[in-house]
């Protein structure tokens, strides 16, 4: 038992995939028959935005930092886009992300030039970009805000009925971070200045860089997975990404990456969106009232976090 | 008033630096009352005594989140601890009596007070970090203020929501701002003038030295959230005194807001610097910017930009003079 045990606490990525199959487990013992090929597809559509959003989150949470802006710029970016269709997809598109450029760009002077604390400056960050979008909403009543096609594929289309289109968008994005992570200069750096912000200063890196790139770097996914929200509704409204800041933190911190920065990655992240979006399916086939839900998805989330701090403790 | 001026144990000695932040939000708030009676010159009592009553909530609010931050941590569930206590306070005190309504308030408090010891606990024992403990407990509390309250409603006695309306000794002095100086003292002066503060100041200046020097770091940081609690609970019994209602998505805005009016306040989220004055008086800042707005014809919701843009500079202005004062 105790080597087993062992054994998890070097791999917790095995811990995290063995709770993931016991979720899944628990859905098919409750319901049988709800689990099929159907309801995968369907799972990995609802955990790709979240993991889109959560591979920004990992990026500075790695430097030990957080943002909590992220929110705000899925719902903008989302909004933008709808918005600005008239005036043909690819300017909608372009004005959409460059919300996420700009947010990003701010935090990242912010926290890497002012050496701002990520979290009040990505909170106030955030609460500037919800109020200039409520701003920029009145103003925009008398337009039809629609769609496009494009990310209405993207974000509700299945090749062949079964294969999510945002899984390879999710899947791009997974290469690149895993990949970015543990064989470019850039990952090994998020890692070094995580670990010892000081050190790397004294090793002559330029800090503050790497800390700006890493901020633009996940505001503009946060922009992305906006749109993979917004074609998945096909409604644009000012709180289309609010239920996603709370787990866009939770599956990086389920995942095993530290707060505190150095350690982690984003396989763990995946496992962990994978997790909190079946946890979601389990709650659902629960029926039970909307609040009860938001409570024990709360819970749960607590008791895996503690879970992971306790297994990884010693 | 000295004794609700910010001041730090860890620097003793009075710096000219020290002096100018400890008079900069009363300077800040004078001039933006100035601003106010220039672009809209009929400002009288009753003005003021809205303001009062609106920042009412979001002073307590400040104050909750100001005990967690000069501890070194940060409480990101004080929204939804308000928003149980607003909906908790409307639905039992809508056919209740005076007497009763106090004696359901008096319940509140404690509960606030257990609500925050459960946050405290959990950053205590479970080793999850601060955010994540607050982001995820805020969520299970909003849940559980639904629970109650599940649409805007409730009431409560009119002797109860008279409390705080009006203006019983001078026009000029609208019974809402002596409730808050009321219930912020009672809340603050026994953390500021006991050991306790000692302790919460201590171990978010260094918890290492703290802990070394023999201060139950933990300790400190629970009882730090149990304040935070009472002064949620506070808020929110504030928010039905002065609304009449309870609403159970009220709170989101007092998470930010609160983080808003300490950091802009002058407390340090490093922990350990940091009083109430300064805190308190941005909340009547942060309430009266909207109001300005509309008297200048301006779209309210740009409030809410200028809320996160003076978060964005006072921190910014932090940061640089850090920075400054590292290169000397």
């Amino acid at each position: 038992m105790s080597a087993a045990l062992d054994f998890l606490r070097r791999r917790t990525i095995f811990a995290l995939v063995l709770l993931l199959a016991a979720f899944i487990l628990g859905i098919e013992i409750a319901r049988p028959g709800t689990v099929t090929p159907l309801w995968a597809s369907n799972a990995l559509l609802f955990a790709a935005p979240l993991a889109i959003m959560g591979a920004g989150q990992t990026l500075v949470m790695l430097t030990g930092g957080i943002d909590l802006s992220v929110a705000s710029v899925a719902t903008g970016s989302a909004y933008l886009l709808a918005t600005n269709a008239a005036s043909g997809d690819l300017t909608a598109l372009a004005i959409a992300l460059s919300l996420g450029l700009i947010v990003g760009v701010v935090n990242g002077l912010g926290v890497a030039v002012l050496r701002v604390q990520p979290l009040v400056m990505t909170l106030g960050t955030g609460l500037m970009t919800g109020g200039v979008m409520i701003v920029y909403s009145q103003e925009m009543l008398a337009s039809q805000p629609h769609v496009p096609a494009m990310i209405q594929t993207l974000g509700a289309g299945k090749v062949l009925g079964l294969v999510p289109v945002d899984l390879f968008l999710w899947v791009a994005v997974a290469a690149l971070m895993l990949f970015g992570l543990s064989r470019t200069g850039f990952g090994r750096l998020l890692y070094a200045i995580g670990d010892n912000r000081e050190a790397c200063q004294l090793a002559g890196i330029r800090v503050w860089r790497v800390i700006f790139v890493d901020y633009v770097l996940c505001a503009l996914l946060a922009a992305i997975t906006g749109l993979v929200l917004v074609g998945g509704t096909n409604a644009a409204d000012l709180s289309l990404a609010d239920s996603y800041l709370l787990p866009s933190v939770a599956c990086v911190i389920i995942g095993g990456t530290s707060i505190f920065g150095g350690r982690g990655g984003y396989a763990g992240t995946i496992v962990g969106a994978l997790i909190l979006t079946v946890l979601t399916s389990l709650l659902t086939l629960l029926d039970v009232p909307e609040p009860i839900k938001q409570i024990l998805y709360g819970a749960i989330i607590l008791s895996l976090a503690a879970a992971y701090a306790r297994l990884t403790e010693a | 008033m000295s004794a609700l001026s910010p001041a730090s144990p860890r620097r003793a000695g009075g710096s000219m630096a020290r002096r100018l932040r400890s008079l900069g939000m009363p300077l800040l708030f004078a001039a933006a009352m100035l601003a106010t009676v220039l672009v809209h010159p009929r400002f009288d009592a009753y003005d003021l005594q809205s303001l009062a009553l609106g920042a009412l909530p979001l002073a307590l609010a400040a104050a909750a989140q100001t005990i967690v931050v000069i501890s070194g941590g940060i409480d990101l569930s004080v929204g939804s601890l308000i928003a149980v206590s607003n909906v908790l306070a409307a639905s039992q005190m809508q056919h209740a009596s005076f007497p009763q309504s106090i004696g359901i308030a008096a319940l509140i408090l404690g509960l606030g007070a257990l609500m925050g010891a459960t946050n405290g606990l959990l950053v205590a024992v479970s080793r999850i970090p601060d955010v994540v403990v607050t982001l995820t407990t805020g969520f299970i509390w909003g849940g559980v203020a639904l629970l109650i309250l599940e649409r805007p409603g409730g009431g409560a006695p009119q002797a109860f929501l008279d409390i705080a309306a009006g203006t019983d000794l001078s026009p000029w002095l609208p019974n809402a701002l002596i409730v808050m100086v009321l219930a912020i003292a009672a809340i603050w002066l026994p953390i500021r003038f006991s050991r306790i503060g000692l302790l919460i100041y201590a171990t978010g200046s260094d918890p290492v030295a703290a802990f070394r020097s023999g201060v139950d770091t933990r300790r400190a940081r629970l009882l730090a959230y149990v304040f935070g609690g009472i002064a949620c609970a506070a808020g929110g019994i504030a928010l039905t005194m002065t609304t009449g209602i309870g609403a159970p998505l009220a709170g989101t805005y007092y998470t930010l807001s609160s983080v808003a009016a300490s950091v802009i306040g002058g407390v340090s989220l490093n922990g350990g610097r940091g009083g109430m004055l300064g805190p308190v008086i941005a909340a009547l800042l942060l309430t009266l910017i909207p109001t300005d707005l509309i008297f200048l014809g301006i779209d309210p919701n740009y409030g809410q930009v200028i809320q996160g843009t003076l978060i964005v500079l006072v921190v910014m202005i932090g940061g640089f003079a850090a920075f400054m004062q590292e290169r000397k």
